[in-house]
C-alpha cells in the first residue's frame, strides 16, 4: 500500500511566516526517529496527528512550541520552535554602555536575574581587568545562590504541578514570596534587581539583612525536607518520572546539555568546582551528580543543589568580610555617593560613567561563564575600546538544554511532554534572548 | 411513601442538587485555599460565600461560543447528555427510607447504567468541538470511563451479592435497626438491635472494605477527579474535553461533574456504608442509634434519614477534594495499568469471596 503523503498545505494555511511554518512542517516530516511506531500498511485508522503544543500553552514554560507528530498518544516525531520571546537583546547590547545592558540581563532569565547581573559583570570586568572588593565578591557570592534556590523553587513547583499536582506550586510559591523579601531587603528591588555594578555592588548590605537571611534559611531547611518526604513516597509521582526522558552520559554531552541536566546524566560539570570564579574556591560544597538521566535524577539533583546551595549560603553568612563593595577606581566604575556629592571630580566621573562607561582595551575578547541555576551562563565580549561592547554573545543555558529535549520527547506520551519540558527546565526568555 | 408528592419531591432534588454545585464549588475552593496556604475567596459576601453564585451568574450571562468549525450538534447536544444522565441516576437514590424520586426494584442497576451514558456526552462533546486537545482528551475519558466501569461494578456486585437485591431502599435497609432480617456482625453476633456502624456493610463483611477502597478509587475514575483527571488534564491537555466550552455549556457541565462526585458518593454510602442509617450504636442505656434516626414512615425517618445520608455523601466529597489537591495525575497507560492488571482481578477475587460467604451463610441458615 502507498504511503500517505503528508502535504500540510492542504491542511492548515499559516498566516504567521509562512515559509518558516512550511520549513518546520517539512523538517518534522522527513525527520527521522527511532520511534517504533510498527506501521505496515500506511494508517488506516488515521490515528496521526499534528499538534500544535505551544507556543501559547500554560505547561510550556513561556512560549516554547512543540510541533509533535502523534501516533495516538505516542510522540512519534517532535521539532522545537524557539524565537517567540526574541528581542535581540545580543544586538541592544552593542547600543548600550555596559551598565546600561544590566537591566536587560534580568529579564533574560528571570527566575534567577542576580545570576545574569554577576555573568554579565564578571565577563566585563575579565574584559577591563576591574579587581572587585572582597566583600563584594562574597555578597554577589550570597545573591547568586539566592537566586538558585529561587529558580530551584520555581522548577519544583512547576514541575510537580506539570504532573498534576497543583498545591506544590503553591507551596513553593509562597518560599519564594518569602526569596522576594529577602531580595528587597538585599538589593532593593523584589524582581528584576540589577543590584550588581561592573566592579563592585549597588549600595551595601546590612548585617540584619544578613540575619534576616539565616532566619529565613532555617525555616526553609525544614519546609524543604518535608517536601522531600512527600515526594519520595508518592507512588504516583515517582512513576511520572522515574524511567521517563532517559538522556545517557554521551547524548548529553553531544547534545551540550549544561547544568543540571548534565549532572544528572552522570558528567561532574560545575564551573563552581572546576573553574572558580569569586569566592567558590573558599567554599566548602558538592557536586551533586546522578547517574541514572531520567527525570527522577534530574529532580533529584536539583533539590540536592538547593541543599548544596542552602549549605553555601551558611559558610558565606559565616564569613562576609568587611570592606569596600566597588572598587576605588574612578575610570572603571562609579564612584560613591559621597565622591559625587562633596567633589567635583566625583561628579565628572560620574557623568563619564553614565555617558560612556567603562572602556575595556581596543581588541580585548573575553569569555567568561558561571554556573547559574541552569547551566552554563557565558558572555562572549569583543570590545573595539569604546563603552559598549563591539559584540556579545550569549551562550544561555536554556537554550543548549532545548536540544536534549527534542531527543527525550520522541517516544514518550503527550502526558510527559510536560514533565520533560519541565525536567529540563528552560525560560525561554534566555533561550530567545 | 406518599409523605410528599412526587412532582414536590423531584423539585426539592433538582433545586437541592443545583444549591449542592454551589456550595460543593465553594467548598472545593476553600479546600484547596487550605491546603495551599492560601485564604480562597474572600471577597463576594461574608467568608466569600456568594463567590460560586455570582460565578455562576456570570457563566449564565456570557455569550454561548459554537466554534464556527465544530459539529454544532453534537457540540449543543452533549452538554444536555452530560447532565442528564447524571441527574436521571440521582433519581433513584433513597435520600431517606421515604425519599426516593423514583423507588426502583434494580435501582442499582439503573444508576450504573445511565450514569454510563456520561461517557457518550464526553465523546460528542470531544469530538464535536473540533478540538485536537478537547479530541485527546474525550479519548482518554473513553478508555478511562470504560475500564473503570468494571471494577466498579464489580464491586458493587460483590456487595450486593450479600444482600440479594437491587433495590437501594432494601439494601439500606438491611444496614440498621430497622432491619427485616437479623442483622448478624460477621456472621455470628446479631447486632440487629445495636444498629450504628457495626451493622454496616463494610464491617459486618470485612472483606467489602477493600471492595468499598476499590470503588472510590474507580468512582474517582469515573467522576474525571485527579489523580485519574487525565480527560482534562489541565497541565498537559489544558481542559480536555470542555476546552470549546464557555458560558451556560460549560456551567451545565461543571455542575454535571460535581453531581457526578455527589452520586458516587451517595452510591457508596447506600451500598457500602449503611446507606441512610445512623452511625451511631446503641450502647446499653445510650440507645444513641433509636435517638438519632426514626422509624420509616414517619416525618423523623426521613429527615434523619436524609441527614445522615447526606453526612456520608458530603464526606465522600470531601475526600474527593483532599485527593484532588494532593495527588500528581497518572499517565494514561498507567491508569489502564492500574484498572486493568489490579482494580478488576481484586474486584473479582472480592466477588468469589462473597460468593463463598454467601454460599456457607445459605448453608448454616
Amino acid at each position: 500500500m502507498e504511503q500517505p503523503v503528508f502535504d500540510i498545505k492542504k491542511k492548515v494555511k499559516p498566516k504567521f511566516f509562512p515559509k518558516h511554518q512550511e520549513a518546520i512542517y517539512r523538517r518534522l516530516e522527513n525527520k527521522h526517529t527511532s520511534v517504533d511506531v510498527s506501521k505496515k500498511d500506511g494508517d488506516p485508522l488515521n490515528t496521526e496527528m499534528v499538534l500544535n503544543l505551544g507556543p501559547q500553552h500554560p505547561a510550556t514554560h513561556g512560549v516554547l512550541r512543540c510541533v509533535l507528530k502523534l501516533d495516538g498518544e505516542k510522540i512519534e516525531k517532535c521539532v522545537l520552535d524557539v524565537g517567540y520571546l526574541h528581542r535581540g537583546v545580543e544586538k541592544i547590547a552593542e547600543h548600550k554602555t555596559y551598565q546600561e545592558f544590566m537591566p536587560y540581563t534580568d529579564r533574560m532569565d528571570y527566575l534567577s536575574p542576580y545570576s545574569n547581573n554577576v555573568a554579565f559583570c564578571l565577563a566585563v570586568e575579565k574584559a577591563a581587568g576591574i579587581e572587585v572588593p572582597l566583600r563584594a565578591q562574597w555578597l554577589r557570592t550570597l545573591a547568586c545562590e539566592l537566586a538558585r534556590i529561587s529558580a530551584h523553587l520555581l522548577w519544583l513547583g512547576t514541575m510537580v504541578m506539570d504532573s498534576g499536582a497543583i498545591s506544590m506550586f503553591m507551596w513553593t510559591f509562597r518560599e519564594r514570596e518569602f526569596l522576594y523579601d529577602i531580595f528587597d531587603k538585599f538589593a532593593g528591588v523584589r524582581f528584576t534587581v540589577s543590584h550588581s555594578r561592573i566592579g563592585g555592588l549597588q549600595f551595601d548590605v546590612d548585617q540584619s539583612v544578613l540575619d534576616h537571611i539565616g532566619n529565613w534559611l532555617k525555616k526553609f531547611e525544614k519546609e524543604l525536607a518535608s517536601w522531600r518526604k512527600m515526594l519520595a513516597k508518592n507512588a504516583i509521582f515517582l512513576r511520572r518520572v522515574i524511567d521517563v526522558g532517559h538522556i545517557t552520559k554521551a547524548d548529553a554531552i553531544d547534545y551540550g546539555l549544561t547544568g543540571p541536566s548534565l549532572r544528572a546524566s552522570g558528567v561532574a560539570h560545575d564551573h563552581r568546582r572546576f573553574e572558580p570564579y569569586m569566592v567558590y574556591d573558599q567554599l566548602d560544597f558538592d557536586v551533586v551528580i546522578r547517574e541514572e538521566g531520567d527525570c527522577y535524577a534530574r529532580y533529584l539533583v536539583r533539590h540536592d543543589e538547593m541543599l548544596e546551595s542552602i549549605k553555601i549560603i551558611k559558610q558565606l553568612l559565616a564569613k562576609v568580610p568587611k570592606g569596600d563593595i566597588r572598587a576605588d577606581d574612578a575610570k572603571a566604575t562609579y564612584a560613591s555617593k559621597n565622591e559625587i556629592y562633596y567633589s567635583m571630580e566625583g561628579l565628572i566621573h560620574d557623568f563619564m560613567m553614565t555617558d560612556v562607561g567603562v572602556c575595556p582595551p581596543k581588541g580585548v575578547e573575553v569569555y567568561h561563564a558561571i554556573e547559574s541555576p541552569k547551566g552554563e551562563l557565558g558572555f562572549h565580549i569583543m570590545s573595539d575600546g569604546t563603552g559598549s561592547p563591539w559584540r556579545c554573545k550569549i551562550n544561555s543555558p536554556s537554550f543548549t538544554n532545548l536540544q536534549g529535549l527534542e531527543k527525550i520527547m520522541e517516544g514518550a506520551m503527550i502526558a510527559d511532554t510536560v514533565v520533560l519540558i519541565g525536567s529540563i527546565d528552560p525560560v525561554m526568555g534566555e533561550a530567545d534572548k | 411513601m406518599d409523605l410528599l408528592p412526587l412532582i414536590l419531591r423531584i423539585v426539592i432534588c433538582l433545586v437541592f442538587i443545583a444549591v449542592y454545585a454551589l456550595v460543593a464549588v465553594y467548598a472545593e475552593r476553600k479546600v484547596s485555599a487550605f491546603i495551599q496556604n492560601r485564604l480562597g475567596p474572600m471577597e463576594t459576601g461574608p467568608l466569600g460565600l456568594f463567590q460560586t453564585a455570582a460565578d455562576i451568574l456570570k457563566l449564565l450571562l456570557k455569550e454561548g461560543i459554537i466554534p464556527k468549525d465544530a459539529d454544532k450538534i453534537l457540540f449543543v447536544a452533549a452538554p444536555i447528555v452530560i447532565f442528564v444522565s447524571v441527574f436521571a441516576g440521582l433519581a433513584a437514590i433513597p435520600f431517606g427510607p421515604d425519599n426516593t424520586g423514583a423507588l426502583l426494584n434494580v435501582g442499582l442497576l439503573f444508576i450504573m447504567a445511565i450514569v454510563s451514558v456520561d461517557v457518550i456526552g464526553l465523546l460528542m462533546a470531544g469530538w464535536g468541538s473540533n478540538n485536537k486537545y478537547a479530541l485527546l482528551g474525550a479519548l482518554r475519558s473513553v478508555s478511562q470511563i470504560l475500564s473503570y466501569e468494571i471494577p466498579a461494578g464489580i464491586t458493587l456486585l460483590a456487595a450486593v451479592m450479600m444482600y440479594g437485591t437491587l433495590n437501594l431502599h432494601e439494601i439500606s435497609l438491611a444496614q440498621g435497626t430497622y432491619s427485616p432480617e437479623p442483622v448478624l456482625f460477621l456472621g455470628i453476633w446479631d447486632v440487629t438491635s445495636i444498629g450504628g456502624v457495626v451493622s454496616w456493610a463494610i464491617f459486618r463483611y470485612p472483606h467489602l472494605i477493600v471492595a468499598y477502597l476499590i470503588y472510590f478509587i474507580a468512582s474517582l475514575a469515573e467522576c474525571n477527579r485527579a489523580p485519574f483527571d487525565i480527560p482534562e488534564a489541565e497541565s498537559e491537555l489544558v481542559s480536555g474535553f470542555h476546552l470549546e466550552y464557555s458560558g451556560f455549556r460549560f456551567a451545565i457541565i461543571f455542575l454535571a461533574e460535581y453531581a457526578n462526585m455527589f452520586l458516587v458518593g451517595l452510591l457508596a454510602a447506600l451500598v457500602f456504608l449503611g446507606g441512610w442509617n445512623t452511625p451511631l450504636p446503641n450502647l446499653g442505656s445510650f440507645a444513641l442509634a433509636d435517638w438519632t434516626s426514626g422509624e420509616p414512615g414517619t416525618f423523623a425517618g426521613a429527615a434523619w434519614g436524609t441527614l445522615w445520608i447526606l453526612l456520608k455523601a458530603f464526606a465522600a466529597v470531601l475526600a474527593h477534594m483532599w485527593i484532588r489537591w494532593t495527588l500528581p495525575r497518572l499517565r494514561v497507560d498507567q491508569l489502564l495499568k492500574m484498572s486493568w492488571k489490579v482494580l478488576t482481578p481484586l474486584a473479582f477475587l472480592l466477588f468469589m469471596i462473597s460468593g463463598i460467604v454467601k454460599l456457607l451463610e445459605v448453608y448454616q441458615g
